[in-house]
């Protein structure tokens, strides 16, 4: 896979970006993860993510002017999650449980910091966890001394300050006060602590770094000269926080707080001579999406305390009013993208790992093959990232490398050479004429599913279409597609457009959303047209209807989530059949039925669980208008019926037809009824006699199959004439076992890379087939 | 119902009963031996449903990953 494609799908998904909150606070403080603790009830798990960050959780949470809270989603729905007051009911809870430790420093160094505000005690908290020694100069009485100006008693505590403090000096920062740092080589002077130390920084305002002028550069207005982003100086070893940066005035305590912190940060890449500026994510913002429009709106929670306080229950009450922000548009409407337990960025990175793996297990080949590549995800990404594209790009990365399972579609690939076989592929000019203006192209599943819904429609375009009606029985060549077998898919698309042009290239009409896309990617030169905007304009014919008495919630083929005329015109033809029919949440979001991508060959689980979920969104029929839709409803048990159904009932079966009831035919009766459609019509409309189409047919054998059995069997990918095959060899080879007990036989064959089993009795009327199996693996007794 | 039991099967063709042999299991160009009942005449090897569906299905599944 091409890794800068890769890189530009990842880019698409905004998951990981932060939440707005995050990117708000410059301490990058995670208070959607708090928020998710705290509404689950853990506000001591929520405590120890805010200390991650936070160096004086007590003040901060008191005094911290919560840029988090401007910036909050929730805002637009109700009003911003009050986050500042999430943290003080953790920091109320948990403060107690607080243990810092300090990392035992490769090689400790001294360091030396002036200043004991907010900035000079951060970045003396942070070197000191790093395992450096670090001592505090404070020319006042005490630290932190703003801070016990700037607010009163009520909402700093001078107690609470001097317990942050206590904390501080217990990781072994020495606190010295009335220490005023003076220029000079005093035993305070400037030069002596610069001689003395590593490291220095002044974090001091822009009074006292006048004191400072000759020895450091001031600028114009008296602060001292820094870098913005490191917070250098122009001396080596001497940093400066402090808000010296020349930039607004700002005293509030989250800045300064991240002042000292950057501050800090520097030193100790200083310390360890790295660069002070590679990789510094200083980067703010987000993109991440997030859909607030599908948010109701609630309102803040309001404290029961005048001091504004949560109690413990008001705060899980208000955490639970963060969304909390995530995008997961695609992953919350798609069965296949929640399986995996990530999202598509995710998902993308583990694709190309599974790619890139020379030796090894690569463990995503099953997550790229359940992929139906049905759009969805595209048309909900508010970047348009189409996961469909990212796994077919990587299916044809392990096609061409050889590494792609053989069991995830071999059945398939089995099924489309079927289906593109002499035994049911048909091209014919209409009777009677010389040439197709058009032909009609059903596509493999309608022919196997309802066959007769062919012929009718066949017949009714030949009444109502002037030119010659032409008839192409063929695959479009989806499978291989789908199955990223690019070389196959070009033998088809070869062999296809042989057939049109022996037809004299007409226009083809299709009633499958499928081969409609897929002939009009792969075949630009083709005119393909979709039946139904051709049937809303000759009208149904004449003749009985099914009456539906039931509401039916209609229900549109994932490939045609864009076709919006053939849309309108299943909804006019179902209206003129006098259908009462509501819609599944439009026809933009439809989702799979399952078959797409092969999933339901490489994984029934996952194939299930998409079918099942669209089973689930209503208790009505679903009325459909893709014959493989209706047949993975009938699969799992819901009632569907096709649009054809009821526009062509059986002739025989009066009013009182139940088309929804009908069953899924399975693999062995398409085929079926692929055979005999393609016999039908031959015969009906050409005088044409079936002649021998292939040199291996399936034996003649009558199969008696319970419907247990039969139900295993296609759960299995076991075809009927496999069976058939296997007792046809063993009864003409004697090449079997017998069971003693039960009289049954056993036996297999090797059908091309699948040994099958079958446990099978001969009796008058047939074989009783009791089980049947399959194995990829051969075995052989040693010699 | 249940599968036949080992003790149970018959080679027809060489009339015998299945015994416990060697057999050399091969998939994607991997070949390893197992102990697995087969014919001690013709060799014909018996595969279980619980075994296909089992420890073989993940053997296969894994040089499938590999």
């Amino acid at each position: 896979m091409d890794a800068a494609q890769v890189k530009a799908w990842e880019a698409r998904c905004t998951e990981e970006q932060p939440p707005a909150c995050r990117a708000a606070c410059p301490l990058r403080v995670d208070a959607r993860a708090m928020a998710e603790a705290t509404a689950a009830g853990d506000l001591a798990g929520a405590f120890a993510i805010y200390t991650t960050v936070v160096p004086f959780p007590a003040i901060l949470s008191r005094v911290c002017d919560h840029p988090c809270e401007t910036a909050c989603r929730r805002a637009e729905a109700g009003g911003a999650v009050r986050i500042r007051a999430l943290e003080r009911a953790c920091v109320e809870e948990a403060y107690g449980t607080r243990r810092r430790t300090v990392r035992k420093a490769y090689k400790a160094k001294r360091i030396a910091i002036v200043g004991a505000g907010l900035a000079g005690l951060t970045a003396a908290s942070d070197l000191a966890t790093k395992g450096h020694t670090v001592t505090v100069h404070e020319a006042d009485a005490q630290a932190l001394e703003t801070l016990r100006h700037d607010h009163d008693e009520a909402t700093l505590p001078h107690a609470v300050l001097d317990a942050e403090i206590a904390g501080l000096l217990a990781l072994g920062v020495t606190l010295r006060c009335r220490s005023r740092i003076a220029a000079g080589d005093g035993p305070l002077g400037l030069e002596t602590l610069i001689a003395e130390n590593d490291a220095v920084l002044l974090s001091i305002g822009p009074g006292p770094a006048k004191a400072f002028a000759g020895a450091l550069a001031l600028g114009p207005s008296g602060r001292l000269v820094v870098d913005a982003e490191t917070r250098a100086t122009g001396r080596p070893k001497v940093f400066a926080s402090g808000l010296h940066d020349g930039g607004e005035e700002n005293r509030s305590a989250i800045a300064a707080t991240s002042d000292g912190r950057r501050a800090a940060a520097s030193i100790e890449r200083f310390l360890q001579g790295a660069s002070l500026t590679a990789a510094r994510d200083d980067t703010a913002g987000t993109c991440l999406y997030v859909n607030v429009a599908a948010q109701a709106p609630r309102p803040p929670v309001v404290a029961s305390f005048p001091d504004g306080v949560y109690s413990r229950a008001e705060a899980v009450a208000e955490a639970a009013r963060c969304f909390p922000c995530r995008c997961l548009e695609c992953v919350k409407a798609c069965a296949y993208l929640a399986r995996y337990g990530g999202y598509p960025k995710r998902y993308v990175r583990e694709i190309y790992n599974n790619d890139s793996i020379v030796m090894g297990n690569r463990k995503a080949n099953r997550m790229i093959d359940s992929c139906t590549l049905c759009g969805l995800c595209e048309t909900l990404c508010p970047n348009d990232l189409a996961m469909g594209d990212v796994c077919l790009e990587a299916r044809r990365s392990m096609v061409r490398r050889g590494k792609m399972p053989p069991s995830h579609h071999d059945f398939a690939l089995r099924d489309m050479a079927f289906a593109r076989s002499a035994e049911v592929t048909l091209a014919r000019h209409q009777p009677g004429h010389a040439e197709s203006a058009v032909a009609f192209f059903p596509g493999c599943q309608l022919a196997g599913s309802s066959p007769d819904h062919v012929a009718r429609v066949y017949s009714h375009l030949c009444d109502r279409l002037p030119g010659g009606v032409g008839l192409m029985l063929d695959c479009c060549g989806a499978p291989a597609h789908w199955a990223g077998r690019e070389t196959l898919d070009a033998e088809v698309r070869d062999g296809l457009v042989a057939t049109w042009e022996r037809l004299g290239r007409p226009e083809l009409i299709t009633a499958c959303a499928t081969c409609l896309v897929r002939l009009r990617e792969v075949h630009p030169e083709m005119r393909v047209r979709s039946l139904w905007p051709l049937l809303a304009e000759l009208g149904w014919p004449e003749g009985p209807r099914v009456a539906s008495g039931r509401p039916l919630a209609i229900h549109d083929p994932c490939p045609a989530r864009h076709d919006v005329v053939a849309q309108r015109a299943v909804r006019d033809l179902a209206a003129r059949l006098g259908l009462a029919v509501h819609e599944l949440g439009g026809a933009e979001h439809t989702t799979c039925c399952g078959f797409g991508g092969l999933v339901t060959f490489a994984n029934r689980e996952v194939a299930d669980a998409i079918v099942d979920r669209r089973i689930g969104e209503s208790d009505d029929d679903y009325l459909v208008w893709c014959a493989m839709c209706r047949d993975s409803f009938a699969r799992r048990g819901k009632r569907a019926v096709h649009l054809l159904d009821l526009a062509f009932p059986p002739p025989d079966a009066g009013g009182d037809a139940d088309p929804a009831a009908r069953p899924d035919p399975g693999f062995s009766g398409r085929r079926d009824n692929r055979r005999r459609l393609r016999i039908r019509l031959a015969r009906e409309l050409w005088g044409e006699e079936p002649a021998a189409t292939t040199d291996d047919p399936a034996p003649a054998c009558t199969l008696i199959i319970e419907p247990a059995v039969r139900a295993d069997m296609e759960r299995k990918l076991i075809l009927e004439e496999d069976v058939a095959r296997v007792v046809a060899q063993a009864e003409a080879s004697g090449a079997k076992l017998k069971d003693r007990t039960t009289g049954r036989t056993v036996a297999s064959a090797r059908l091309g890379s699948l040994t099958c089993w079958v446990e099978y009795d001969v009796v008058p009327a047939g074989v009783v087939v009791h089980r049947a199996y399959g194995h990829r693996m051969t075995v052989e007794a040693k010699s | 119902m249940s599968a036949p039991a080992l003790g149970d099967l018959v080679c027809v063709a060489c009339d015998r009963p299945l015994e416990v042999g060697r057999v050399v299991g091969s998939y994607l160009g991997q070949r390893f031996e197992v102990d697995l009942p087969r014919c001690p005449g013709c060799g014909f090897v018996y595969v279980s449903e619980e075994l296909a569906s089992g420890k073989m299905l993940k053997v296969e599944q894994a040089l499938e990953d590999k």
